[in-house]
């Protein structure tokens, strides 16, 4: 009797069975992409305990859970959230769903799978060697590409990313290539959402180049369903005096992990990495950053606030790499975490990793409870004890939510955000 | 009527109130005086409901309402407030915001309803004017970075807004120069009148030349040591509580 494949074996088996049918299966350049990253998937395998990186958190329950691919189209469109911005790429079970959005039509920005011949020499450009970015290489279906050209203002774009009710635990791995050209500007609002009780693995890919002198400011609002897995790699290259924002938010999921790295490759380019994790019972929530500062006179900004209750597990790593060509550089991170039960466990891991002689940079890290002082001068005003802890841990998130500036990112995110204690606490 | 007979309550174990008896009839203020150490402190907490200290014996009751089983925003919401010794500072709270929950919270106790952000401003700022504070106050987080005698105003705003029929007021004038002193007096005695009731707890006289209590007791070593009108708080001042209480 033969073993269970295990996740990694389950992966590739998938891959073998589809990879003529997967977009660009039958283009050369596209179907070499995805052997090569088979092959570093096949060696590597999903990520286990033992690897550094992954110390903190588990993905055995992926492995267990035998995802399938979605590839079958969904009959059923789940509710789509409200529609904030003047225009939206919506994406269901990883595909392009071309009725339910609505495209800027002055800029390229669509279906990767129905423009993969003019992704050459984007896809995978950025892309390290990592495992689950090779897991997303070896099986995207779709996903957003977007060239914006240079000294262009995009306004702000909505990406909306959806899981079905297909009743069996699928696996989608969109890609989304975004380019933004020298001088140009753009606001992308990310929401990925989910049915509340489906096992699903959303494991996307950002491919991001930031040129010189142009702005992304990209806004992740993770409201995955309770029983779904979210794995996502953010990859964003920004040159001289370019700026890329990244604010993500963690508030759904069981299992979350969010690897943002992002290399400041010009002088004066600047990064600034914002974001919030709110776990509950039985929610593991895992924010990974990798800063690399390559070039004089950059600054980068990292300020994560993570929130959790119940039986619940936070993790934070966080790198700063500052080669030596890197001079003057102003690098500063900052993680806290406030755990609101016993239960509740953070693992903290700020790194610094410096070449250049004339650096600022500092990291700090704190963990706490709430203060029971706060909390007795709220109640002493009448405030009832459930709405005072929401106050304060509200007032907890200020600082890393003060950086997302646009309103309508502002309006998702506190929407997301308030209440979340109360709903926790019921 | 506040209403307290035989309170004892202690820390960590240790007795820190020894069976104070008081009552401070409606429309009444009364003042207590004591050393440090003697317990008032623990007074103002225990009333307000404060955790971490166990109440062993005795009552403490409000209008019939029994304070001691009630959670501390029932005794707000039921008209007692606490004035701080050391009001808390809110990072990431909005002064406005905080207030007008504070507000709602007590009106919807009350069976009121709610008032929006514009009532609320309105308000608010009447109720500025008239203790002489700055609208700047409004935009601040709670007391942070607030001067000694700004976090009092803000006490002082607090209680305007939420209108108790009970204050009590734990050392309020400590830290007050003597202009911020007279706001904090003037506030106080804006509302007296027959449905307000205030403790005034102080370690000095200076507070009730401008607060004129109706009573004035002497709390020593965890018991009320003596009674008497005004002029107790002035020998108190020119004889120190060893030879008064003695």
């Amino acid at each position: 009797m033969s073993a269970q494949p295990s996740g990694t074996q389950a992966f590739l088996a998938r891959f073998e069975g589809l990879r003529e049918h997967l977009p660009g299966g039958r283009t050369p350049w596209v179907a070499q992409l995805r052997a090569e990253a088979a092959e570093l998937f096949g060696a590597a395998g999903l990520p286990g305990r033992r690897i550094e990186a992954w110390r903190y958190t588990d993905l055995a329950p992926i492995a267990q859970a035998g995802f399938s691919e979605a590839l079958t189209l969904v009959r059923e469109t789940p509710a789509l959230p409200p529609m904030r911005a003047p225009y939206r790429a919506v994406f269901v079970d990883g595909r392009f769903a071309e009725n339910l959005s609505l495209l800027p039509g002055s800029y390229r920005c669509g279906s990767l799978a129905a423009g993969l011949d003019g992704a050459q020499g984007l896809l995978g450009a950025l892309a390290e060697k990592l495992p689950l970015v090779a897991l997303n290489t070896m099986l995207f279906e779709d996903g957003l590409l977007l060239d914006l050209p240079a000294d262009t203002d995009g306004g702000v774009l909505e990406l909306v990313s959806l899981a079905s009710h297909t009743g069996r635990p699928i696996a989608f791995h969109p890609r989304h290539l975004i380019r933004i050209g020298d001088g140009a500007s753009l606001t992308l609002i990310e929401t990925s959402t989910g049915p509340a009780g489906a096992a699903y693995l959303h494991n996307p890919v950002f491919e991001i180049a930031v040129g010189a002198g142009a702005t992304l400011s990209h806004v992740r609002i993770q409201r995955e369903g309770r029983a779904g897995f979210q794995l996502s790699t953010v990859q964003a290259a920004v040159q001289a005096g370019g700026t890329y924002d990244n604010f993500t938010l963690n508030a759904g999921a069981r299992l979350v992990r969010n690897e943002i790295h992002a290399a400041l490759l010009g002088p004066k380019a600047t990064c600034h990495m914002n974001g919030a994790q709110l776990a509950g019972d039985g929610q593991h929530a895992d924010t990974t950053t990798f800063l690399d500062h390559a070039a004089p006179d950059c600054a980068s900004r990292q300020t994560y606030k993570t929130v959790l209750a119940g039986k619940s597990r936070g993790v934070f790593q966080g790198k700063i790499l500052v080669r030596q060509a890197a001079q003057r550089t102003d690098g500063y991170q900052m993680n806290q975490a406030l755990l609101l039960s016993e239960e509740a466990e953070i693992d903290a891991k700020p790194q610094l990793e410096i070449y250049a002689d004339d650096v600022k940079c500092s990291h700090g890290a704190t963990v706490g409870a709430l203060d029971e002082a706060q909390l007795f001068y709220l109640r002493a005003r009448g405030i009832p004890a459930e709405q005072a802890r929401a106050m304060l841990v509200q007032a907890f998130l200020v600082e890393a939510v003060e950086g997302v500036t646009n309103p309508i990112a502002q309006a998702a995110l506190a929407e997301a955000t308030e209440g979340w204690w109360e709903r926790e606490a019921a | 009527m506040l209403k307290i007979e035989g309170l004892t309550a202690e820390i960590d174990g240790k007795p820190i109130l020894k069976g104070i008896d008081l009552e401070i009839p409606t429309g009444e203020i009364h003042a207590i005086m004591g050393p440090n150490g003697s317990g008032k402190s623990t007074l103002s907490y225990v009333l307000s409901g404060r955790e971490g200290y166990e109440i062993t014996g005795g009552s403490a009751t409000y209008n019939g309402l029994d304070l001691l089983a009630m959670e501390p925003e029932e005794r707000a919401g039921s008209g007692v407030f606490l004035a701080f010794q050391y009001p808390v500072e809110l990072p990431g709270v909005g002064n406005a915001n905080f207030l007008r929950t504070a507000v709602n919270a007590v009106r919807k106790h009350k069976g009121e309803p709610e008032i929006d952000a514009m009532q609320f401003l309105k308000l608010a700022r009447t109720k500025i004017k008239a203790l002489q504070m700055s609208d700047d106050m409004l935009k601040r987080n709670v007391n942070v970075g607030f001067s000694g005698g700004e976090k009092k105003r803000n006490e002082v705003l607090q209680m305007a807004l939420l209108e108790p029929t009970l204050a009590i007021l734990d050392e309020t004038d400590s830290g007050l120069d003597i202009d911020a002193l007279k706001i904090v007096a003037d506030g106080v005695n804006a509302m007296r009148g027959a449905n307000f009731s205030s403790l005034v707890i102080t370690h000095y006289q200076r507070l009730l030349d401008y607060i004129v209590p109706d009573r004035v007791h002497v709390l020593m070593g965890g018991r009320i040591v003596k009674s008497g009108g005004p002029e107790l708080a002035l020998a108190l001042e020119a004889e120190g509580y060893a030879k008064v209480a003695a």
